[in-house]
């Protein structure tokens, strides 16, 4: 009951939010969503099954890519590329999960894994001429007063609607999730994979289907990512910084919980944002100091709240362990 | 008839042989016990029967159909539960949540899993603790955990590895009342056990292993006497 007035409360103060922020804030609320949104489908693989991806640009990648390149080349609007964009990732990630799983590679093993698809993909679309190659591959950007919503070009306001849907989607999938056959079959494997296997459970099966049902959600970000930035480099939507970012949210906020990489995506995205525009203020130039911020939080998150920020915010609410 | 064949079963690790041509029945209904010394091969059965380990040699046959060799989850669904010497809980779910993960093997929808998981958490007597998470748990719940979790998968046959070391005796006759009475209702237990207050007291036969061979097998009462079974445990009788 308190969690879902909570939710609600939440819910409407995100669909009031473009009434009273300028495009500054609307920019960053957006990116906050997406970088939720990325955290929530990344964390159905590890939060939930246990799986570490290190490689999760490869989906956002392809799924940006594959939308992308039917919309200039064929003029197949998004709702349509999108399910080319899923269907593409699902079959990346079965074909990671095949082949690590087939053969019992895991842990760091499987990470490293999701690094190299990552990364022979990147380097492999800068050799595609047809999309671009490195020199990347383009929509047509102008400055939009009305919105498409077949099409996807509109107002900044558009996208972060988009977006809140795309995330709070997400959320409710991965809230359902959790509470069916599926969730607590993940969550065995995730403890003891031995255990789970004792029990009956088709390890093999559910680890590819928790690989699956993550590469698809987060194809979704990838053909949202296109059509917001309008321009696609293989060294920056492949690249492992990418990655990196997508599970820094979910780690901050807690892994494992619905609401961890909500809470981790929005306070690292505004916090971040802050201190570039502070230290840009101040008239200073250090490159890379969103990076360093980034390490510092990940480094005390780690040494003093290991399970992330969200766990002792819900105890303190009033809610149970599973948000 | 026999629920479980073991038929001429072999098996050694890297030359060293664990197992070699055992052979040996459990009867439908029936509740029997594989002691031995340490390294005598009794968690190596388990292991191959459980799907963990292949056989190199023999047979494991459940009903009339051959099990050896299958993957655990399928041995799972043909009807064998088992518990894990060295206990394996779901260390970051609740008790209750651990033992829902066995019932969704039968029954696939969460709600009648639950009220399954909550019956079988009462018979153990872990009704008061199904909240706490499973890490939080005594050695002695562990393995009652343990063994729930492995009853909620609904069994033919339990496979028992060492659920009574580490109980005190108190807490050990409160197994061995639960597994009488899950006996009772009818189903067949093979246990392996070193606490011989429990062997006594729960099994109709036992089959005594020793360096991977059987070398006496009956009723307990029996093969307590049995001198190949006093030397083993205690080493040979000399004059001095």
């Amino acid at each position: 009951m308190r969690a879902r007035l909570l939710l609600g409360a939440l819910g409407a103060g995100l669909i009031a939010l473009p009434q009273f922020s300028g495009s500054y804030i609307l920019s960053l609320a957006t990116l906050a969503l997406y970088f939720a949104f990325t955290g929530q489908a990344w964390n159905v693989m590890m939060g939930f099954a246990g799986q570490l991806s290190l490689g999760h640009s490869l989906f956002v990648g392809l799924g940006a890519y594959a939308a992308a390149a039917l919309f200039v080349k064929f003029g197949i609007g998004p709702w349509a590329g999108l399910w080319v964009a899923m269907a593409l990732c699902v079959a990346a990630g079965t074909a990671i999960g095949l082949l690590a799983f087939r053969f019992g590679i895991s842990g760091v093993y499987f990470a490293l894994l999701t690094i190299a698809f990552a990364e022979f993909t990147r380097i492999g679309f800068d050799h595609i001429g047809w999309l671009g190659g490195p020199g990347g591959l383009f929509l047509k950007v102008g400055q939009r007063t009305s919105w498409n919503l077949a099409d996807l070009r509109g107002t900044p306001a558009m996208f972060y609607y988009v977006m809140l849907a795309l995330t709070a989607g997400a959320f409710a999938l991965c809230a359902w999730l959790l509470k069916s056959r599926a969730g607590y079959y993940w969550q065995a494997i995730r403890e003891d994979e031995d255990a789970a296997r004792a029990l009956g459970i088709n390890t093999f099966r559910w680890k590819l289907m928790a690989v699956a049902i993550s590469a698809a959600m987060t194809s979704l970000a990838g053909v949202f990512f296109a059509f917001y930035y309008n321009n696609l480099f293989p060294e920056q939507i492949f690249h492992i910084s990418q990655s990196i970012e997508i599970i820094l949210g979910p780690i901050v906020g807690g892994v494992g919980t619905l609401f961890g990489p909500i809470l981790g995506a929005v306070l690292l995205t505004t916090l971040a944002d802050s201190l570039t525009n502070l230290v840009a203020a101040m008239g200073l130039d250090i490159p890379g100091v969103k990076q360093v911020f980034y390490g510092v939080i990940l480094l005390l998150v780690i040494m003093f709240l290991p399970n992330g920020i969200w766990p002792p915010i819900a105890k303190r609410l009033g809610l149970g362990r599973k948000d | 008839m026999a629920l479980l064949e073991v038929r001429s079963l072999s098996k050694s690790f890297r030359g060293l042989r664990a197992v070699a041509r055992v052979s040996f029945e459990v009867p439908e209904g029936g509740l029997v016990a594989l002691i031995g010394p340490n390294g005598a091969g009794k968690t190596t059965i388990f292991n191959i029967a459980a799907g963990v380990y292949a056989a190199d040699a023999g047979e494991i046959v459940l009903a009339g159909r051959r099990i050896d060799g299958l993957r655990p989850d399928q041995v799972c669904a043909a009807g064998v539960g088992r518990t894990f010497q060295v206990v394996k809980p779901f260390a970051g779910l609740s008790v209750l949540d651990n033992v829902i993960v066995g019932a969704l093997r039968a029954e696939h929808r969460v709600p009648a899993a639950r009220r399954k998981a909550l019956e079988i958490l009462d018979k153990l007597s872990l009704g008061a603790k199904r909240d706490l998470p499973a890490a939080s748990l005594t050695l002695p719940d562990r393995k009652r955990l343990e063994v729930a979790r492995a009853l909620a998968t609904g069994p033919r046959l339990l496979l028992l590895d060492e659920v009574m070391a580490g109980l005190r005796p108190t807490e050990c006759d409160q197994m061995v009342e639960v597994f009488r009475a899950l006996n009772r209702d009818g189903l067949t237990i093979l246990l392996i056990e070193h606490v011989m207050r429990a062997v006594m007291a729960l099994a109709q036969k036992v089959i005594v292993l020793h360096h991977g061979e059987i070398i006496a097998q009956g009723a307990p009462a029996e093969v307590v006497r049995d001198p190949a079974v006093l030397e083993c445990y205690l080493g040979e009788e000399t004059e001095v």
